[in-house]
């Protein structure tokens, strides 16, 4: 399918050892590690183009913007999106939703009701209780079943015709659960119903088409799908994001200023207020580029057997749990261990070299709806292989020898 | 009554006879199960401690001059960290705990065994524990 060793290659970091061991790097759900070509995109930057972008009439200027705008189109293809001017560049994720739940606030009134569900990242839980607590709305949850996927029928009964805004995850950054958003779209757009899909964890493994999907809005991060921190992409259908109030004011975002009276930009640049992130907004096409050369297809492919081979080597160890068994899932497996403190296995294998998260992972209601302290969880990437995750089982079982 | 300063010139003459990290971390998970529980009625939302990524409830007393502490964990190394502070900490005065130097930290590299947010974790159980023995004394 395509060559590991040369994929690893690619990421300087890998050769890297932890604690003198080699580092095993499994948490990818957090971040994942960055390729030399997004690493040189942004050393180059300094080195050779910097300069402002949309502002000045000199060379450098106008090569800035015109590499920078080279990235939107690159986004706009990657997602299928129909125009240029429906990808808004943001901070990230977090930054895309806020920006959409500032703007939605204004068009919101008492009785109207926003549904998001019980698997969200605290990112798009906490947005929209803010938007809830200034416009007066309602907001509603959809309950997980066991196996961690969303309950639809209790879904079905949350929607109606005060729903203004469905706000849920593509894939769950916890349980690895894929929800069905094109179900959840079709359903909330025949109540008249806005849906904002957050693809934190879903850009860099799932293929996009935003004009099949057709999602009002679909958020994600930069530094998840092998680019730089600091970079995110808001889709927005053009339409509706010509409906709404601007998100921040100053400098790039204005037609024409005057104490008077103050003319907004159009799209996107209505949403880009101040000096964005060039340096890593140059730098995440050389990421996305990264991704289309090994094509998504077969990225998804490679991390589903990963995914397979890891859950198959975790069910063997003893008394262990995984949380988010629903069928289709991403290559996310959280799980803990009998009698043992999530926490207590990630001390230790850390100390073996080997990067896992513990904790609640930003979900505090799914640790609720559990009832368990946190997890222990392996997030996977293309760069993986099937020997770290032995090596990672065998730091797993070394801890619980410790520790029981 | 071994003094603070005595006990943890202790601790850290046990600490060099570990070779590697994993020795200490094996230290740790014993001293972690050998803590005497805390009594149920202390596991209270007012003893947790903030700041540590697993639960830790503190309790403290004052009996005649002297403070007795006791804890508990969900994580057993959390245990064990606490169990070494409550060996240097507890049957002491309250003015002295307060001004304790807490040196042997620094000489095992407790800390750098440690993850930063277990390091954040010890840093704000020490700060309780004085904190506590500050408001014994007071009363
Ligand atoms: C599902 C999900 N949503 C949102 C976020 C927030 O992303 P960012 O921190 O890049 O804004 C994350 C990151 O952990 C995530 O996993």
């Amino acid at each position: 399918m395509f060559d590991l060793n040369k994929i690893r290659e690619q990421f300087p970091i890998l050769k890297k050892q932890v604690n003198g061991k080699d580092l095993v790097y499994f948490d990818n759900g957090a971040t994942t590690q960055k390729p030399q070509s997004v690493i040189d995109a942004v050393s180059n930057y300094y080195q050779e183009e910097n300069a402002n972008v949309h502002r000045g009439v000199h060379f450098l200027s106008g090569l800035a913007t015109d590499k920078f705008e080279e990235t939107r189109n690159t986004v706009r293809q990657f997602i299928s999106a129909k125009h240029n001017h429906e990808i808004i560049f943001t901070k990230g994720t977090t930054d895309s939703i806020n920006l959409i739940a500032n703007g939605f606030r204004s068009l919101l009134k008492k009785g109207d009701e926003i549904i998001i569900s019980e698997l969200e990242h605290h990112s798009n839980i906490v947005p929209w209780q803010m938007c809830c607590e200034l416009s007066g709305s309602t907001l509603k949850v959809i309950p997980l079943l066991d196996n961690g996927s969303l309950d639809m029928a209790d879904f079905n009964n949350l929607l109606s015709k005060n729903t203004r805004l469905v706000a849920v995850s593509h894939v769950s950054n916890t349980l690895g659960t894929i929800n069905p958003i094109k179900e959840i779209i079709e359903k909330s757009h025949s109540v008249g119903a806005k849906v904002l899909i957050d693809g934190a964890q879903a850009a860099s493994h799932i293929c996009l088409n935003m004009q099949e999907l057709d999602a009002d809005f679909y958020c994600f991060s930069a530094h998840k799908m092998y680019g730089p921190t600091g970079v995110g992409v808001l889709y927005g259908k053009e339409e509706i994001l010509n409906t709404l109030p601007p998100y921040q004011g100053g400098g790039e975002m204005i037609k024409e200023v005057s104490f008077e009276k103050t003319t907004y930009a159009s799209l996107p640049y209505k949403f880009e207020a101040g000096t964005p992130n060039i340096a890593g907004i140059i730098a995440f096409k050389s990421a996305i580029d990264f991704i289309t050369e090994l094509r998504i297809e077969n990225i998804a492919k490679y991390e589903d057997e990963l995914l397979q081979y890891a859950t198959s080597e975790i069910l063997k160890i003893e008394g262990v749990k995984i949380y988010g068994t629903s069928k289709n899932k991403s290559a996310i497996i959280s799980f803990n261990i009998e009698d043992l403190h999530p926490y207590d296995i990630g001390t230790i294998v850390d100390k073996m070299g080997i990067a896992i998260r513990t904790g609640h992972h930003c979900t505090q209601p799914i640790m609720k709806r559990y009832n368990i302290p946190g997890t222990v969880r392996v997030s996977l990437a293309v760069y993986n292989t099937k020997t770290e995750i032995d090596i990672c089982i065998n730091a797993i079982k070394k801890a619980q020898e410790m520790l029981s | 009554m071994e003094t603070i300063k005595g006990i943890q010139a202790g601790i850290i003459e046990d600490f060099e006879m570990f070779d590697d990290w994993m020795q200490k971390y094996e230290y740790l998970i014993d001293l972690g199960k050998e803590l005497t529980p805390i009594e149920e009625k202390y596991k209270i939302e007012d003893n947790l401690i903030k700041g540590c990524q697993s639960r830790v409830w503190l309790h403290a007393e004052k009996q005649d001059e002297i403070i007795i502490y006791t804890a508990d964990s969900d994580a057993i190394m959390t245990k064990g960290i606490i169990a070494i502070l409550i060996s240097v900490l507890s049957n002491q005065k309250a003015a002295e705990i307060v001004s304790a130097d807490l040196s042997f930290i620094d000489a095992i590299g407790l800390k750098e065994q440690l993850s930063a947010t277990r390091a954040n974790g010890l840093v704000s159980m020490i700060k309780k524990m004085k904190l506590y023995a500050l408001a014994l004394n007071n009363k």
